[in-house]
């Protein structure tokens, strides 16, 4: 961050010297030499965490042994997808035996009802972030669903705005916790199919997720709509533009750089959301991963935990940085910087 | 098909009329066993089990691992529950087909006492395997008045060593509490039992004043803590001991974090423990995967206890698994390999600690239910005094011999197990013969429960 935040200021050209330094920016051993001094800057910065971690972790005891420094955790994440390849070769197995079942079944009876039922084995790490993505995903898309149309017209019309905003007050600060045991019980009670296309618990985590990353979004879509350029919004009344013209031509396209903010804000609080929903629901997912694992209290426990937490916040990172290049990529005006 | 192989084995020493007389008992033993083996192939195959992470567990991962629910045409999925409370309630509303149940929870189930359903228990899953631990600090008190030998405390210690411990705390004032699982769990009578044997009164449940607590009269306060919490509960100071299944006594012994001072195996010397609980509707409307889930458990409890006790380390590495109990394998193995930890370095021989076999600890006893329901009553948790009637009418109503029995003869059938194995099903009334082998030697028949109410000191009659 810091190393950003001083590159950037030194490129606003204010001082001769300061100008002399940004026309050198662009040549090679500048580049260079900038990118060395980051990329050696972000080394020294994590090697100093990794560290004074493992430095404190080995201080601590707990009743489930040593707290885990960087090496015994990396041991762990080594364990954690060997067992994925081992739970892989079972899934193997399985179908193998069940195919040779089947075909036994068929001598015996060429009319036998044969099925190849799923496997029946238990979900490894990584299916558990599998689950954590698809259902952090479909979430947020629900939330997004809502919430740009409904902070458009917010940000389009006062009165709505003033009609909308004490209810968006209300429910923006609550927790996650809070809603999880009404969405279980209405989607208990309200999801009833016999043939369903997604497991309950699937649909409680993502509702869960959707109540909470409503909020970011509909706020600052409300805000970017309302705060377009006037000179463009005159412009636009001059030439008589339909109204959807104006909102496709005019109004989205200003407003796109804060509905993006929103977003990027909302599935971070997404994210976060959904961990501790799996925790308390015990829906499949990272945070069910992590409640099973401080329930077995063994002497791994805390490492596993502590992958899980990395994993986490990586996957945290990788979809802020996702949701960036989306950014970029639609929005018309590349100039602004974005971080 | 067992018979074909051993034939030729045994025609050849015998004469011609001795040949044709054995032929004659294998024709009419194969026409019978024909008849009585046939299980029809499972109604419904895809099945859901729920479980507690608890050592005791260890059958349906063993049917699992070893791939008896397989032979049995069964495809079946292992889910760890949160609590005994879900786990009853996936179980009744049908998201869990059967599940590894306390046996106080299909009794309670049934006769209406928390939620009412109408739950049955064709197989008993072990027996023992609890154990009740004390914070260190309580310990240390408890030791001064704990009779020695060679500098080791005598075994099996009374609550009366912990009532002066007691006492103390109420003269201060403050409130003495204890962990126990659910309220109408094994470890939950098993505390009491144990309390009371030694004068401390544990309490009363009174439904009918609307108070479920358990607390009224209470010199020590039980309140309900999920399993594998326990420690982690103990080690918070919100309880000072607690009532539990094993690993969990083990794993204080381990953490430093508490002493276990008894065994239920001292309390009640092979008490019932666990047992397979599902709803009587599933039972009817699946007769044969009923039988055919219970077959497979059943192979898994002779595995466990298989070479005197041979196999258990091999189990223990097993449920060490993260999906199954996921404790250390060290915790596991110390009970689950036939000792017992109790004070650090303590270690004793305990072999019937874990049993999963033998002792007949499958068969569903009417006696067993029973049991249970004089603890009930006893605790309050059935509000009003029932004749001896009444109690045989509701075990007969919960446990289910004939589902067993129908499992255990298509086993002997296939040759897998021996009538030696099983009781014998033509004289088995389902009552085992009066034992005193309490903690307290009070005399329990099964047949007459109100006598044994009558007996017991502290408690409703």
């Amino acid at each position: 961050m810091s190393n950003t935040a001083e590159s950037s200021s030194s490129a606003t050209p204010q001082t001769p010297q300061a100008t002399k330094w940004y026309s050198d920016t662009w040549t090679i051993p500048a580049l260079v030499k900038r990118s060395v001094r980051s990329w050696s800057l972000s080394f020294i910065g994590i090697v100093t965490f990794a560290l004074l971690w493992q430095g404190t972790a080995n201080n601590i005891d707990t009743s489930l042994g040593q707290f885990p420094g960087p090496i015994q955790v990396l041991e762990q994440a080594k364990n954690l997808y060997s067992e994925y390849g081992r739970e892989q070769q079972r899934r193997v197995d399985f179908f193998a035996r069940q195919d040779v079942r089947n075909a036994a079944l068929l001598e015996a009876d060429p009319n036998a009802d044969v099925r190849i039922r799923p496997y029946t084995g238990r979900p490894t790490f990584i299916d558990q972030i599998q689950t954590s993505l698809v259902t952090v995903s479909f979430g947020f898309f629900i939330a997004m669903l809502v919430a740009i149309p409904l902070g458009a017209v917010c940000g389009l019309s006062e009165s709505t705005y003033n009609a909308i905003n004490p209810i968006i007050q209300l429910f923006k600060p609550v927790s996650p916790l809070a809603w999880l045991p009404l969405v279980t019980m209405l989607v208990s009670a309200l999801y009833v199919s016999d043939n369903p296309w997604f497991e309950k618990s699937f649909v409680t985590s993502a509702i869960t997720v959707a109540l909470c990353c409503l909020w970011p979004t509909v706020i600052n879509t409300t805000v970017g709509v309302s705060s377009v350029d006037k000179d463009l919004i005159n412009v636009s009344r001059v030439i008589q533009l339909p109204t959807h013209t104006h909102i496709l031509k005019i109004v989205l396209p200003s407003a796109l750089p804060l509905i993006f903010t929103g977003m990027r804000l909302s599935l971070a609080t997404g994210w976060m959301v959904l961990i501790a929903a799996e925790m308390l629901a015990q829906n499949p997912g990272l945070g069910k991963f992590i409640w099973d694992e401080f329930q077995n209290g063994s002497s791994d426990s805390l490492s596993r935990i502590m992958v899980a937490v990395l994993v986490i916040g990586f996957i945290g990172l990788i979809l802020d940085k996702l949701m960036l290049a989306l950014q970029r990529y639609i929005s018309w005006d590349k100039q602004t910087v974005l971080r | 098909m067992s018979i074909t192989i051993r034939t030729p084995r045994q025609f050849a020493p015998q004469s011609l009329a001795k040949k044709a007389r054995t032929l004659c008992v294998i024709v009419t033993s194969l026409l019978s066993t024909y008849a009585l083996a046939e299980v029809g192939p499972a109604e419904k195959d895809e099945l859901t089990f729920g479980f507690i992470k608890l050592t005791d567990m260890a059958p349906f991962a063993i049917a699992y691992e070893k791939g008896y629910f397989e032979d049995e045409g069964l495809y079946v999925t292992l889910e760890a529950q949160a609590n005994w409370k879900v786990l009853l309630d996936g179980v009744i509303d049908g998201q869990l087909d059967a599940a590894h149940m306390l046996a106080g929870q299909p009794i309670a189930a049934t006769i209406g006492y928390g939620t009412q359903a109408h739950i049955v228990t064709p197989l008993s899953l072990d027996l023992n395997g609890n154990g009740i631990t004390v914070s260190n600090e309580v310990w240390e008190q408890m030791r001064q008045h704990i009779e020695m030998e060679d500098g080791k405390p005598v075994h099996p210690i009374s609550a009366s060593a912990l009532k002066p411990v007691v006492e103390e705390y109420a003269a201060r004032g403050e409130a003495f509490n204890m962990g126990m699982v659910f309220p109408v769990s094994t470890h939950n009578y098993e505390i009491r039992y144990w309390l009371a044997a030694g004068g401390i009164h544990p309490g009363f449940y009174m439904p009918e004043r609307g108070d479920n607590s358990g607390m009224a009269q209470a010199q020590v306060q039980l309140s309900v803590t999920p399993p594998p919490q326990m420690p982690a509960t103990l080690e918070a100071g919100t309880i000072l001991g607690y009532s539990v299944g094993e690993p969990w006594n083990q794993q204080a012994i381990f953490k430093g974090i508490g002493v276990p001072v008894i065994t239920d195996y001292e309390i009640w010397k092979n008490n019932p423990e666990k047992v397979l609980g599902m709803t009587k509707e599933f039972t009817t409307l699946y007769p044969n995967t009923t039988i055919r889930i219970v077959k497979a458990l059943l192979r898994a409890g002779q595995w466990l206890d298989a070479n005197d006790n041979g196999n258990r380390e091999e189990a223990a590495r097993i449920l060490s698994r993260g999906e199954y109990v996921g404790a250390d394998y060290e915790v596991i193995a110390n009970s689950m390999t036939g000792t017992f930890e109790y004070e650090r370095g303590d270690t004793r021989s305990v072999p019937d600690f874990n049993v999963f076999f033998r002792h007949f600890a499958t068969y569903p006893y009417y006696s067993d239910a029973i049991w249970y329901l004089t603890q009930m009553r006893r605790w309050g948790q059935i509000a009003e005094t029932k004749s001896d009637d009444w109690y045989i009418e509701q075990a007969k109503s919960i446990y289910q011999p004939s589902i067993y029995q129908a499992a255990a003869q298509a086993l002997i059938d296939e040759g897998s197990m021996t009538a030696t194995d099983f009781p014998a099903f033509a004289t088995e009334t389902g009552f085992r013969p009066a034992t005193d082998e309490f903690l307290d030697a009070v005399l329990y028949d099964g047949q007459q429960p109100n006598a044994y109410l009558q007996a017991l000191e502290i408690g409703l009659k």
